[in-house]
């Protein structure tokens, strides 16, 4: 166990933004969390990592623990100069020959001497993802990593993320809305509206009626073709 | 041979100029434009506070502008108004109570230089106090630098890296209270937010890395209080006032190398 959320709940107000959360992260888990706007996703994150204390219930973590975190929405700040490589030392314990090797190592040395404010998207995320593997963290944790990215840069952004896991031993926990992207690697998804709606495997949380009743049968049937798409593509390679 | 007047005017100017640097990045990076020039008006009061119980108005602006960056902060996170209403009502309302008083006072006062600066009155006291407090500054910001550009970067990352937010981000609204007490004497009031904004913003164009940036704009800020001080005694103009001149002049002259640098 690397981290485990017993019973949570976060009020604000009248309103319950967490109810009762119970999860457990382990080592070698892919986890992605799912839901409405407003669901909370972001402040289970939040109260994972320790930024708010939750009202009720309390947040368990290993001494091993090394959380490394990548936020949502990050797009900085035009008047900072900052190199890339600059920005995946700053703060950190790490030697230039580290940076070098892992960068080398996840296709990004092109960058580093590139000024941060002028990289693409889909860059961005690399170096921010780059940059929060250089302590070896045994677990990351994403908020909408690709919200910023167009459909090709969220395919390679994701196709990057399973190298991470397949490479690094980590558990990485995620938000994400892309869940036909992320199908064939994420081992389990949480569907989150304030509460854990359900949670499992990906294939059998499209049968759930709970998500059925929260994204729509379009959007579930949809996700099932996908999966089932993912398997014939998976086939076709196995027999070649 | 330089007067001793001249000699102290400069090494005071130095010291803001080099604590400005630094801060002044921060104030561009953070958009915080419009907080410093609150913080400056609140100084008046600070002035109107010394002068009213006979204490140095040094120390009087340092505990206004505190009392005025705390309530700013609080008011801020009771998320009634926007910023920039909040920082309009305050800053206007400040700059007008601290003169009402001072002429309730009925003490002679001459606000013009607290407006505007008079640099050329500062006493070899004031310069050595001005050089511990630059000393102090400088080795704070050094010590907060890197959690501070962080922050700056992304609140949330330099969260999850276990940096203290609110103890960081305190200790920096404070060096910027230090800088404006200071500084009020130097450039005076409706200069003090140029002090820290030209310098920054100029050599944000030739820099390519935060720690570049900062010194740059140091230097930037002493070349430009050199020229100021010298000008404003050749042409008998007013210091502050020559002083921001300098480092417009500046500015413009470096803005096309920028063009240069990104091609």
């Amino acid at each position: 166990m690397l981290i485990k959320a017993e019973n949570i709940s976060v009020i604000r107000g009248k309103k319950d933004i967490l109810k009762n959360i119970n999860l457990e992260i382990d080592n070698d888990d892919f986890i992605t969390i799912i839901g409405p706007n407003g669901a909370g996703k972001s402040m289970l994150l939040k109260c994972l990592m320790g930024f708010f204390k939750p009202d009720k219930g309390k947040i368990v973590r290993s001494p091993e623990l090394k959380v490394s975190y990548a936020p949502q929405d990050f797009v900085p700040e035009k008047s900072i100069p900052i190199s890339a490589y600059d920005f995946i030392k700053l703060n950190k314990k790490v030697s230039e020959l580290e940076i070098k090797k892992i960068s080398i190592e996840f296709n990004i040395e092109a960058l580093l001497n590139k000024q941060i404010s002028h990289l693409s998207g889909g860059e961005l995320q690399k170096v921010l993802i780059v940059r929060s593997l250089v302590e070896n963290p045994n677990l990351l944790i994403l908020d909408e990593p690709t919200q910023n990215l167009d459909v090709s840069g969220q395919l390679s952004f994701y196709k990057f993320l399973n190298d991470i896991f397949n490479e690094r031993k980590l558990s990485i926990l995620m938000v994400s809305h892309d869940l036909h992207m992320v199908m064939s690697s994420t081992k389990k998804v949480i569907c989150l509206s304030s509460h854990i709606c359900c949670s499992g495997e990906p294939l059998a949380i499209t049968q759930d009626p709970e998500f059925i009743s929260l994204f729509g049968q379009d959007f579930a049937e949809m996700m099932s073709v996908y999966k089932h798409d993912l398997d014939h593509k998976h086939e076709g390679h196995s027999h070649a | 041979m330089l007067e001793s007047y001249i000699l102290n005017a400069l090494f005071a100017g130095i010291c803001v100029a080099m604590i400005g640097g630094g801060l002044g990045c921060f104030v561009v990076w953070k958009k915080m434009a419009y907080f410093g020039d609150s913080l400056s008006h609140s100084s008046l009061l600070g002035i109107a506070l010394g002068i009213a119980l006979g204490i140095n108005t040094t120390i009087g602006t340092f505990l206004v502008c505190s009392v005025f960056a705390a309530f700013l902060v609080y008011l801020q996170n009771k998320k009634i108004f926007s910023n920039d209403t909040l920082l309009g009502i305050l800053a206007h309302s400040s700059l007008s109570i601290g003169i009402v008083s001072i002429s309730l006072l009925n003490k002679r006062v001459n606000l013009d230089s607290y407006l505007f600066g008079d640099i050329l009155t500062v006493t070899t006291e004031e310069v050595a106090w001005f050089f511990i407090a630059t000393l102090l500054v400088m080795a704070a910001l050094y010590l907060i630098w890197n959690k501070l550009v962080l922050m700056t970067i992304d609140e949330n990352i330099a969260k999850s890296e276990r940096i203290n937010t609110n103890v960081v981000q305190t200790v920096f609204l404070t060096l910027l209270i230090i800088f404006v007490a200071t500084c009020v004497k130097i450039v005076g009031i409706l200069l003090i937010t140029s002090m820290l904004i030209i310098p920054a913003a100029t050599a944000k164009q030739i820099s390519s890395s935060p720690l570049q940036m900062g010194v740059s704009s140091s230097i930037i800020g002493i070349i430009s209080i050199i020229l100021g001080l010298y000008s404003s005694v050749l042409f008998d103009t007013p210091t502050g006032p020559t002083i921001i001149v300098m480092l417009v002049i500046l500015f413009i002259i470096i803005f096309p190398l920028s063009k240069l640098k990104n091609t």
